[in-house]
C-alpha cells in the first residue's frame, strides 16, 4: 500500500490486468504516443495526460494500440474485436468526442448481447475523461454520462478518488458488458493510499463515505469530494449528514439511496452534468416515486446552469457545483417545514 | 510588507503543460509595468506563448534567466512597490523557494513513522506493525480467521508502553501477500517461526486470538523455548465446534450489508459493527486471492464444518504460562471448550462480551495480558 494519484491507479490497473489477461488490449488515439509522434518518440507521453505511460515498453505495439483520428472506426474496432474474443480498453480521450462514435457504442455494442439473444458477449471497456474546471472550453469540458446512462445495455462508471479508480477498472475489464469509464481530469493528481495489489469494486454498490442522521447527500465523480468538504463544514454547524457515492450510475444502487432517505428525509443531489435530464432528475424521480412519505423537505439538486460549460475561468467556477454551493441547498433543506395536514 | 510583493510564477498554459522555457524576458528589471503588459515569452513543448504581467507594480527581480527550463509554478519573477525594500524581497524569495520545494518534493523521504512495514519471509511479504521499544521481553499479536493486524488496534498501542510490541498480517491476510501454502496451523506457525528470526527475536510473549490461538499454541508446541507466556483469547483447536455460518458467510459476502450481518456473530454489542467495519473488512476481501486463500484455510482447518486440530494435548502439556481469555456470549467458538483444562491455566470468562473481547472489553484484556507476562517473568526469576 503507498500513496498514489489518480492517474497512477488507473495506470496500475491497466498493466495489471494487462499482465493477468492476454486478450486485455489498449486502443486509442496517442495511448502510446502523444508527442512527436513523426519524430519517433514513441510512449513520450502515454495520452494526452500521461495516464498509459509506460504500458507501450511493457506489452509492445500489438497490445498498445495508437490509431487514427477516426473515432468511429476504432471504436467500433473494439467493439468487434470485444465480442470476438479480446477484451479491448478503448481510450476516447475527451468524451465530448462520443459525438463522433456514438452509433458504435449505442447500437452496436450495447445491443450485441440483446440482439444476439444472449449469445454474444462484449467485454469492453470505453474511457473517456470528462468534467469542466479544467479550462478547457465547451467542446472538452462535458460530464456526458447521462447520455450513457440512457442507454440499455451499457454500464457507467464514475469513480471518485483513486482507491475507487483503480477497483472499478479492474471490474469493468473483467465484466463481460460494454462498461463506459470516465475519469474527471481535473482529479489525475489527487493521492490516497491505494493497494499495490489488485482488487475488485464491484459495480452496482453505491459507498458511503460518511454516516450521517440530517440529509443524504448524493454524488457523484469529483462532488463527492466537495460533498464530503461541506459535510465537514455542516458538521461543525451541528448538521449531520450521509454522503453517499453510487460510483456507477449504471447500474444503480437506487436501494441504498431510498434507505438513507427514509433515514434522514432530507436529500440533495450534486451533480456536474447538464441539468435536464440527468442524474439529479432521475434520483429526484426514484425518491419521489419510492419514498415521497420518507420525505420531510423537497428534494434539492445542485447542479450547472443549461449552458455550454464557459471557457473563461470566472464564469467556469461559477458554472460547476460548488463547497458552498452544497452547504447552501443542505441548509436550506434544513430549514423546511413540514406542515402536517389535519 | 510583504502583501505587497507578488511572485511571478510559471504559467500553465495548455492541458498537458508541466513546465516550461523562459523564452526571453521582454521587460527589464525595475521597469514599472500595468496589468497586461507582455513580461515574457514562455517556450512549451507545443507552442511558445506571450505571458503578460497579472499585476502592476515594478519588476523588482527577475528570478528566472533566459533559457532557464521551470516546472508550472516556480518562481520567475517579482513585482513590487519600489517602496519595499531589497531585504524584504529576498526574504519573500527564500521563504516562496522553501515552501515551493517542500510542495514539490515527495513527502516519503519523511523519518521513521509509526506505520506498519513489510517484510520478506520465506517467500512471504508479511505486513508488520513492530511498536514501543524497552526491556522487557516483546509480545507478538497473533490475529484471527479473515482478521489483521488492525484487530488489536485498542490494544497495540495501550501494551507497548516500555516494551516492543509486535502485531502481523497472517499469509492471506491483510496486506500480506495471498499465498498460504497448505493453510494448516502448522504452516501459520513455522511462518511465525521464521518472522520472529527475521526480526532477530529469540523468545516472545504471544497473544493469539481464535485461529491465532490455534497458531500460538502450535508455535508453542514446535517452538517452545521461543515462547515466554501464552495469552489465548478464545483460542481455536479445544473442541470440534465452531459457527460455519460464520466462516463460510465471512468468505461468501461480497457486499456491505451482507458482510455487516456476518460479522455481528463475532461481538455481543451488535451496535459495535459499523459500516465502516465492513467496508474495511471489504477492502481485504476485495484484493486477488484474498477469498482464495480464506477458503483454502477454512478448508485445512474447519474440515467438514468442524475444527480438525486437536490441541488440548498441547495445552495440557505445556510448561509455558498460559491465560485463557473467553467471552460467556461467544457466538463463533462456545465458551464451554474453556472446559476442562488443567488447573495451571488461568481462566477468565468475561461476562457479556462475544467473541472479540480485544474490541469489547479492551481494558479488561490488556489488564489481563500484562498479567500474565508479569506473572510469566517472575515465575522465570524464582526457578
Amino acid at each position: 500500500m503507498s500513496k498514489k494519484s489518480f492517474r497512477q491507479a488507473i495506470n496500475e490497473a491497466l498493466r495489471q490486468e494487462m499482465r493477468r489477461d492476454p486478450t486485455v488490449v489498449l486502443m486509442g488515439e496517442d495511448v502510446a504516443g502523444g508527442r512527436g509522434g513523426s519524430a519517433g518518440i514513441k510512449d513520450a507521453w502515454g495520452g494526452v495526460l500521461g495516464v498509459t505511460r509506460g504500458l507501450l515498453e511493457e506489452f509492445g505495439d500489438s497490445r498498445v494500440l495508437d490509431t487514427p483520428i477516426t473515432e468511429a472506426s476504432y471504436i467500433g474496432a473494439a467493439a468487434g474485436a470485444a465480442v470476438t474474443g479480446l477484451r479491448p480498453v478503448a481510450e476516447l480521450m475527451f468524451v465530448d468526442f462520443v459525438g463522433c462514435c456514438l452509433d458504435q457504442i449505442m447500437n452496436q455494442a450495447a445491443k450485441f448481447r440483446y440482439m444476439f439473444g444472449g449469445k454474444a458477449r462484449t467485454p469492453l471497456v470505453i474511457r473517456a475523461m470528462y468534467g469542466a474546471g479544467f479550462n478547457a472550453a465547451a467542446q472538452h469540458s462535458q460530464a456526458l454520462y447521462p447520455l450513457f446512462t440512457h442507454i440499455p445495455g451499457l454500464k457507467v462508471v464514475i469513480p471518485s478518488s483513486p482507491y475507487e479508480a483503480k477497483g472499478l477498472l479492474i471490474s469493468a475489464i473483467r465484466d463481460d458488458d460494454p462498461v463506459i469509464f470516465l475519469e474527471n481530469k481535473v482529479m489525475y493528481d489527487d493521492e490516497e493510499d491505494v493497494p499495490d495489489e489488485a482488487y475488485t469494486i464491484p459495480l452496482g454498490e453505491a459507498n458511503l463515505t460518511r454516516e450521517g442522521t440530517d440529509v443524504t447527500i448524493v454524488a457523484f465523480g469529483r462532488m463527492v469530494g466537495y460533498a464530503n468538504q461541506a459535510a465537514d463544514r455542516l458538521e461543525k454547524k451541528g448538521i449531520s449528514c450521509t454522503v453517499i457515492d453510487p460510483r456507477t450510475t449504471s447500474p444503480l444502487d437506487g436501494e441504498t439511496i431510498l434507505e438513507s432517505v427514509a433515514e434522514t428525509g432530507r436529500l440533495v443531489i450534486v451533480d456536474e452534468s447538464s441539468p435536464r435530464c440527468n442524474m439529479a432528475t432521475d434520483i429526484a424521480a426514484l425518491v419521489a416515486e419510492e419514498a415521497f412519505d420518507t420525505l420531510r423537505a423537497p428534494i434539492r439538486r445542485v447542479v450547472p446552469p443549461h449552458t455550454p460549460v464557459p471557457f473563461a475561468t470566472v464564469l467556469e467556477t461559477l458554472y460547476l457545483p460548488s463547497v458552498e454551493k452544497i452547504e447552501a441547498a443542505v441548509t436550506a433543506t434544513m430549514k423546511h417545514r413540514v406542515v402536517e395536514k389535519v | 510588507m510583504t502583501q505587497d510583493i507578488t511572485p511571478i510564477t510559471m504559467p500553465k498554459f495548455g492541458l498537458a503543460m508541466t513546465e516550461g522555457k523562459i523564452a526571453g524576458w521582454m521587460v527589464s528589471p525595475d521597469s514599472d509595468i500595468k496589468t497586461g503588459d507582455e513580461l515574457v515569452d514562455i517556450e512549451t513543448s507545443k507552442i511558445t506563448n506571450t505571458f503578460e504581467s497579472p499585476v502592476t507594480g515594478r519588476l523588482r527581480r527577475q528570478v528566472a534567466s533566459n533559457g532557464e527550463m521551470l516546472p508550472v509554478g516556480a518562481l520567475i519573477g517579482v513585482v513590487a512597490d519600489a517602496a519595499v525594500t531589497d531585504a524584504d524581497i529576498d526574504a519573500f524569495i527564500t521563504r516562496f523557494q522553501a515552501d515551493f520545494a517542500a510542495s514539490s518534493t515527495d513527502q516519503g523521504a519523511d523519518a521513521k513513522t509509526d506505520e506498519p512495514t513489510t517484510l520478506t519471509v520465506g517467500g512471504h511479504t508479511l505486513r508488520v506493525h513492530d511498536r514501543g521499544e524497552g526491556d522487557e521481553i516483546p509480545l507478538l499479536l497473533i490475529h484471527g480467521f479473515g482478521g489483521d493486524l488492525k484487530n488489536w488496534m485498542l490494544n497495540q498501542a495501550a501494551l507497548a508502553q516500555g516494551r516492543r510490541v509486535i502485531a502481523f498480517d497472517l499469509p492471506g491476510h491483510g496486506g500480506s501477500s495471498k499465498d498460504v501454502g497448505p493453510g494448516t496451523l502448522a504452516f501459520f506457525a513455522e511462518v511465525t517461526v521464521q518472522l520472529l528470526a527475521e526480526l532477530g527475536l529469540t523468545r516472545v510473549h504471544v497473544m493469539g486470538h481464535s485461529l491465532g490461538g490455534g497458531i500460538a499454541l502450535t508455535l508453542a508446541h514446535v517452538a517452545p523455548q521461543s515462547v515466554a507466556s501464552l495469552t489465548l483469547i478464545a483460542p481455536a483447536g479445544l473442541g470440534p465446534q465452531i459457527n460455519m455460518d460464520f466462516i463460510t458467510g465471512f468468505i461468501e459476502a461480497d457486499r456491505v450489508r451482507t458482510l455487516q450481518d456476518v460479522l455481528k456473530y463475532l461481538v455481543h454489542d451488535k451496535t459495535l459493527i459499523g459500516r465502516r467495519m465492513a467496508d474495511d473488512v471489504l477492502r481485504y476481501k476485495r484484493l486477488d486471492g484474498a477469498e482464495a486463500a480464506l477458503r483454502k484455510v477454512s478448508a485445512a482447518c474447519f474440515p467438514n464444518g468442524r475444527q480438525g486440530d486437536d490441541l488440548r494435548p498441547v495445552l495440557e502439556a505445556t510448561r509455558i504460562p498460559v491465560t485463557l481469555v473467553w467471552g460467556q456470549e461467544d457466538e463463533i467458538l462456545p465458551v464451554a471448550q474453556s472446559e476442562g483444562l488443567p488447573a495451571g491455566i488461568v481462566r477468565h470468562i468475561l461476562p457479556d462480551i462475544g467473541h472479540m473481547p480485544q474490541l469489547e472489553a479492551a481494558d479488561t484484556l490488556n489488564g489481563l495480558v500484562t498479567t500474565c507476562m508479569k506473572d510469566a517473568s517472575l515465575e522465570k526469576t524464582a526457578s
